[in-house]
């Protein structure tokens, strides 16, 4: 089933010239809209009429989430503010989060592009959709608000959180659809199986996950719980949120929207241009974004694009699930978290050391990061209260940061490995089995 | 007087207890009263030794954290209610304790109990006066 069947099954050539048209509209008009890209394109002596071909993207300068975050938050708009309906942010990385700003077309091509997601997955207008994404800035729960809704589905804007409630709502509204991000998704399928009610009480059969990677692992899990059909998609604040790419019934990669996004993948080291099916650092221009478009965006996730034809019928191009990331960050319950924030937070804090490490686990399908820090202040040792009150402070301060619980562990000073070179403060047990609390 | 107490941060791992014993041991420092109190993550090691200073030094050289805190040592007679007496002594003058640990000695027929307080100079005030016995830090390095 297609939501847009004439774009999605669109020939390769035809698609091809009409991003390439786009292409070269887009780059003029940022050129003429954003003083950021003015003068990179001016000194780079890139115009549209250079474009003579897809491939002569590569003349394009990239963009960089620095160059987003200096710019903050503003300054990347090519639309001024009474054109811009919808403002949106990522989780914020060393305090200043990555914004998005729409026009009332942007929000229009935004829910086109989930609702393809979604028909993609077997989505329904008989369907209904409980939202167990968190609400708020985050632009997931609201892009697959609207993008269910304009499908004409039933949308049931939950929110993360209460579990119990979380069942109560599936069973009494007959909720069909789940869209959660994998790890709760995962939780939610254990206390469903847990639940007294019969599987019959259920009317779930499809979920729509996303904003952190999944696993097949995972998703059989998942799927094996609730007896439904998970399929992945992807996006990022940067790039407008979810809907950029998504999987079909096949689930044999991501179908990206590519008569809105234009994807590469580079080299991270050479930053050359690999061939199609090689594994890269994925970039993305934005086609079709008014309010804050982007020219080859490097999204630091690395992955491989297929250009075979799908046999769902779609054209566009697929990616793998995401590999890996050129960076360090880490997504921990859907929350983008930067070690450099964490560093940020604890530094200059009395009693403890600045050394530290991260220690991820997965208990119960739910992320759990555990901080260790040394304890360095003597003083503090007349009572377990002052242990705790530090413990509780750097708790305390790392959530207003990270907006995340952790656990707090104090060590012994010089316990903690010092590292020469770049440090290697993360242990990542999420991947491995008997990695409990 | 009041009597310097060791106070170790101490991580709950396997095998840590015994590596900070033997640190203080091969420097010939004695123990002469322990207490160990701990939550889920971490403890704090309190110990009297014969000579403070220098356990000090060795644990910090091997890069613990330590601090010294002032506690009040008393010697009661082994019998029942001794204790207890001190205890209401402290109470009625309004003196709260923070934590306390017992220890023996060679000497038979006593009892020592080491006191952490909310007021030490007043509790060793009320205490002296009631006859309660103090120790002094020669006396524990001597025992």
């Amino acid at each position: 089933m297609f939501f847009q069947k004439e774009i999605e099954t669109m020939s390769r050539p035809e698609l091809e010239a009409l991003q390439l048209e786009r292409l070269k509209r887009m780059v003029d008009y940022c050129y003429e809209n954003v003083p950021f890209y003015h003068e990179r394109l001016k000194a780079a002596g890139v115009t549209g009429d250079k474009i003579k071909a897809l491939s002569d993207i590569q003349y394009i300068p990239f963009t960089t989430k620095d160059d987003i975050r200096d710019h903050y938050p503003f300054q990347m708009l090519a639309q001024p503010m009474k054109k811009i309906v919808r403002v949106h942010a990522s989780s914020g990385t060393t305090g200043k989060p990555t914004v998005g700003a729409y026009t009332k077309q942007d929000l229009e091509n935004w829910s086109d592009q989930v609702a393809r997601v979604a028909v993609a997955s077997g989505a329904t207008e008989d369907d209904i959709f409980q939202i167990s994404f968190g609400y708020g800035l985050f632009t997931g729960a609201l892009g697959l608000h609207y993008g269910l809704e304009k499908i004409g589905a039933a949308v049931i804007p939950a929110s993360s959180g209460n579990t119990a409630k979380q069942l109560m709502m599936f069973r009494d509204f007959g909720v069909t659809g789940l869209v959660a991000t994998p790890s709760y998704a995962l939780y939610l399928s254990e206390m469903v199986k847990e639940s007294p009610y019969p599987r019959e009480a259920y009317k779930l059969r499809l979920g729509l996950l996303g904003s952190e990677g999944c696993t097949e692992e995972m998703r059989d899990q998942i799927e094996k719980n609730l007896g439904i059909f998970v399929t992945d998609n992807y996006g990022m604040t940067e790039l407008g949120g979810p809907g950029v790419s998504g999987e079909c019934e096949y689930r044999c990669g991501l179908h990206f929207a590519e008569d809105a996004f234009l994807p590469e993948i580079i080299d991270r080291d050479t930053l050359e241009q690999k061939a199609p099916g090689e594994a890269g650092e994925l970039v993305v221009t934005t086609l079709l974004r008014e309010g804050m478009p982007v020219l080859r965006y490097r999204t630091k996730d690395i992955t491989r694009l297929n250009y075979e034809p799908c046999r769902c019928g779609r054209t566009h191009v697929r990616m793998d699930k995401v590999m890996g990331r050129t960076d360090d960050m880490m997504i921990i319950k859907g929350v983008n978290v930067f070690p450099s924030q964490i560093e940020s937070a604890l530094v200059g804090m009395e009693g403890i050391g600045p050394h530290y490490q991260l220690v991820l686990r997965r208990h119960n399908f739910m992320d759990n990061l555990e901080v260790k820090v040394e304890l360095i202040n003597a003083a503090l040792l007349e009572s377990y209260g002052e242990l705790e009150t530090l413990q509780r402070r750097v708790h305390d301060r790392l959530k207003s940061v990270l907006g995340l619980e952790t656990k707090v562990t104090l060590v012994e000073p010089k316990s903690l490995e010092r590292f020469q070179g770049k440090a290697k403060r993360i242990l990542d047990l999420r991947g491995e089995p008997g990695a409990k609390e | 007087m009041q009597i310097q107490q060791l106070s170790i941060f101490v991580e709950n791992k396997s095998g840590r207890l015994a590596e900070i014993t033997e640190l203080i041991g091969k420097a010939g420092v004695d123990i002469r009263a322990i207490s160990v109190a701990d939550t889920s993550d971490f403890g704090i090691l309190r110990l009297i030794v014969d000579k403070p200073k220098e356990a000090v030094e060795v644990l910090r050289a091997a890069h613990l954290t330590v601090s010294l805190t002032s506690v009040i040592a008393i010697g009661v007679d082994d019998r029942p209610g001794e204790f207890a007496k001190v205890l209401r002594l402290l109470a009625d003058g309004g003196i709260g304790v923070e934590y306390m640990y017992a220890f023996l000695s060679r000497d038979q027929g006593r009892a020592y109990v080491i006191l952490r307080v909310s007021e030490s100079e007043r509790a060793m005030e009320l205490l002296r006066e009631a006859g309660v016995t103090l120790l002094t830090a020669e006396e524990i390095a001597g025992m």
